[in-house]
C-alpha cells in the first residue's frame, strides 16, 4: 500500500516536472505566436492592442522580409545538396580507401562541430577578404556547406558501420561497373543515413545566424533580418512569418513521421 | 596480402573523386582560415585599421588587461552555470522521457526538438518580451497590484544564463536521452533486489552508465556558450559581455581584426583543452556530431 502511494507520488512529480520543462521550452514560442496577432502598430510592438489577422497579409507586402526568407531557402537548399553530395562521397570514400592524410581530414571534420561558431565565422571572414571574394550569396553558401559537411559525414558513417562490403563485391562480380554499383547498391543502402544528414544540414542552415553574420555582405538571410529588427523591436509581421514557418515544419514532421501521433503498440 | 600495382592504380581515381571534394573543402575552408587567423593574431594594424603584416605580440599583451580578464572570468562563470543548469534540468527530464512506459514516448521526444525549428534569435527575443519592464510578467504583476513599479528582470547575468540554457539545453537532453535509453532495466531491478537503496543504485549503476551522455552534453553546451554573443546582447543588454561579444566587436564595429584574431585563439585553445579532457575521460568523438 505504502509503496504504491510512493510510486504514485513519484510519477505525479515526474509529470509536473516534465510539464514545467515543456512550458519553459514553449513559452517564448507562445510569445511569438500571440504577438503575431497583436494589433499594435507602435514600436517596440510590446503592448497588446487587440486581436488582428492583418500581419499575415502585411507580411506578403514586406518585400525585404520575403526576399530575406527567399535567400534563406535558396542558401539552405543549395548548401544542403552540396554538403550532402560532398559528405556522402567523402564518407564512403574514407570508409573504403586508405590514403595518406586521412587522419588529418578526419580531425578537420570535428573542428566545425566542436569549435564555437563565432571562430568559424571570423576565420571565413578573414580568408574571404584576404582572397577578395566579395561577401554575398556565394560566401554564405560556402560557409554553410563548410559547417554542414561534417554532420552529413557523421550520419552516413553511422550507417556505414553496419555496411556489408560483400554485396558490392557481388554486384561487381555479376558484371556491374563501379558507377552502377555505387548508384544501385551503395546509395540505396545508405539512404537513411544520407537523408538524416541532409535533414540536419537543412535545419542547421536555415537557423544559422552566427556564421552568416560575418559573411553576408548585402545578401540578408531571414535570421539576419530578425537580428536587424531586434534593435528596434521585432515587428509583428516577423512574428507572423515565424509562426507560419513553425506551422509548416510541424505539419511536415507529422506527415513524414505518421506514427508520431498514433499510440505505439505496447510491447 | 599486398595489393598489386594495378589494383592500387585502379583505386586511385575513384578514391580521388570521392575524397577529393571533402578534402578540398576542409583544407580551404577550415584549416587554412584557422591558420590565417593564427597568423593574423600576430599582425599589426595601421592608422586606418587595415591589417599590416608586421610581427607583434601587442595583441596578446592586450589580452591580459584587467578589463578583459574580468570578461573571460564572466564567460567561464556563465558557461559553467549554463552547463550545470542544463544537467540539473536535463538529466531528470531525459531520464523520465527515456524510461517512460507511456505510449507517446516518441511524441514526448519530438516536443523537445520542435521549438528549435523556430529561429533562435526570435525565441530569445520572446524571453525579452516576456520578462521586459513592459513585458507580460510585469503587466501581470502590476495588474494584480503585486508591484507598483515594473521589476527589472532583464540585463543581469542570470537572464543571460537563462537564455543560454534555453538555447543549448537540447544538446544536453539528446545525448542523455540516448545514454539513458540504452540502460538495461534489469540492472536496476537486480540492484534493488540485492537491497541497494535508490540513491545507491543511482550513484553505483545509473550514473556511471550514463556519464558518457553528461560528458558529451557538457562539451556541446559549454563550448558554444562561450561564443553565443547574441544571447548576451539581447538578454544581457551589454551588461554581461562575454568573450564572444569581444570578438564580434573587433570584427564589426571595433574593426581591429588582429586583436579579434588573438581573442579567437583563446577560444580555440579552450576548445582543444576541453576536447582533450573529454577524450581522456573516455568520451567518443563520434557522439558529439549527431
Amino acid at each position: 500500500m505504502k509503496r504504491q502511494r510512493k510510486a504514485k507520488v513519484k510519477s505525479g512529480l515526474s509529470i509536473v516536472f516534465c510539464t514545467l520543462v515543456y512550458l519553459f521550452l514553449f513559452l517564448p514560442i507562445s510569445v511569438i505566436v500571440v504577438n503575431s496577432f497583436n494589433a499594435t502598430t507602435s514600436k517596440p510592438y510590446l503592448s497588446w492592442k487587440g486581436f488582428t489577422f492583418d500581419w499575415y497579409g502585411e507580411l506578403f507586402q514586406n518585400g525585404d522580409l520575403l526576399s530575406a526568407f527567399g535567400n534563406t531557402m535558396i542558401i539552405a537548399v543549395i548548401s544542403t545538396i552540396l554538403a550532402t553530395v560532398i559528405g556522402t562521397l567523402g564518407a564512403v570514400g574514407m570508409y573504403k580507401y586508405k590514403f595518406k592524410g586521412k587522419g588529418i581530414i578526419d580531425g578537420l571534420l570535428y573542428i566545425p562541430v566542436v569549435i564555437p561558431e563565432i571562430v568559424l565565422g571570423i576565420s571565413l571572414l578573414t580568408i574571404f577578404s584576404k582572397v577578395n571574394i566579395p561577401r554575398g550569396m556565394l560566401t554564405l553558401i560556402l560557409a554553410h556547406v563548410t559547417f554542414c559537411i561534417p554532420f552529413v559525414i557523421f550520419n552516413v558513417r553511422a550507417r556505414l558501420a553496419g555496411y556489408d562490403n560483400s554485396i558490392e563485391e557481388a554486384s561487381m562480380d555479376l558484371g556491374a561497373n563501379r558507377l552502377i554499383t555505387f548508384f544501385r547498391i551503395t546509395l540505396p543502402t545508405l539512404a537513411p543515413g544520407i537523408a538524416g544528414g541532409a535533414l540536419l544540414a537543412f535545419t542547421l542552415s536555415i537557423d544559422d545566424v552566427i556564421i552568416s553574420y560575418f559573411v553576408y555582405g548585402q545578401t540578408k538571410t531571414y535570421p539576419l533580418k530578425v537580428m536587424e529588427s531586434i534593435k528596434s523591436g521585432v515587428a509583428p509581421d516577423v512574428n507572423a512569418l515565424s509562426t507560419l514557418i513553425l506551422i509548416a515544419t510541424v505539419v511536415l514532421v507529422v506527415l513524414t513521421q505518421s506514427d508520431l501521433l498514433k499510440k505505439h503498440k505496447k510491447d | 596480402m599486398k595489393k598489386s600495382k594495378h589494383e592500387i592504380k585502379a583505386n586511385t581515381i575513384p578514391a580521388f573523386i570521392m575524397v577529393g571534394p571533402v578534402t578540398l573543402c576542409m583544407v580551404l575552408l577550415v584549416a587554412i582560415p584557422l591558420i590565417y587567423v593564427a597568423v593574423m593574431s600576430f599582425c599589426s594594424i595601421d592608422d586606418y585599421y587595415n591589417v599590416v603584416f608586421k610581427f607583434t605580440f601587442a595583441n596578446y599583451e592586450r589580452l591580459v588587461s584587467l578589463d578583459y580578464l574580468k570578461i573571460y572570468a564572466r564567460s567561464l562563470v556563465i558557461a559553467l552555470m549554463t552547463t550545470v543548469m542544463c544537467i540539473i534540468i536535463g538529466y531528470p527530464f531525459a531520464y523520465i522521457i527515456a524510461r517512460t512506459k507511456s505510449r507517446r514516448k516518441k511524441l514526448l521526444y519530438m516536443l523537445v526538438i520542435i521549438p528549435f525549428w523556430t529561429n533562435s534569435l526570435i525565441r530569445i527575443y520572446g524571453w525579452r518580451t516576456f520578462l521586459g519592464t513592459n513585458g507580460w510578467i510585469n503587466n501581470l504583476l502590476q495588474s494584480l497590484h503585486i508591484v507598483n513599479e515594473p521589476v527589472d528582470f532583464l540585463f543581469h547575468q542570470g537572464t543571460t544564463v537563462l537564455g543560454m540554457v534555453y538555447c543549448l539545453i537540447p544538446f544536453m537532453i539528446l545525448p542523455l536521452y540516448t545514454a539513458i535509453e540504452k540502460l538495461d532495466g534489469s540492472l536496476l531491478e537486480a540492484s534493488s533486489d540485492l537491497g541497494a537503496k535508490p540513491a545507491a543504485t543511482f550513484f553505483k549503476i545509473i550514473f556511471p552508465l550514463t556519464s558518457s551522455g553528461i560528458f558529451s552534453g557538457s562539451i556541446m553546451v559549454f563550448i558554444p556558450c562561450l561564443g553565443y554573443f547574441f544571447v548576451s546582447d539581447i538578454l544581457g543588454g551589454g551588461n554581461t559581455d562575454m568573450i564572444g561579444n569581444l570578438i564580434e566587436r573587433q570584427f564589426q564595429s571595433g574593426n581591429n581584426w588582429p586583436l579579434g584574431a588573438a581573442l579567437s585563439i583563446i577560444l580555440i585553445v579552450v576548445t582543444l583543452l576541453l576536447v582533450k579532457l573529454y577524450q581522456k575521460l573516455g568520451g567518443d568523438m563520434e557522439s558529439l556530431g549527431v
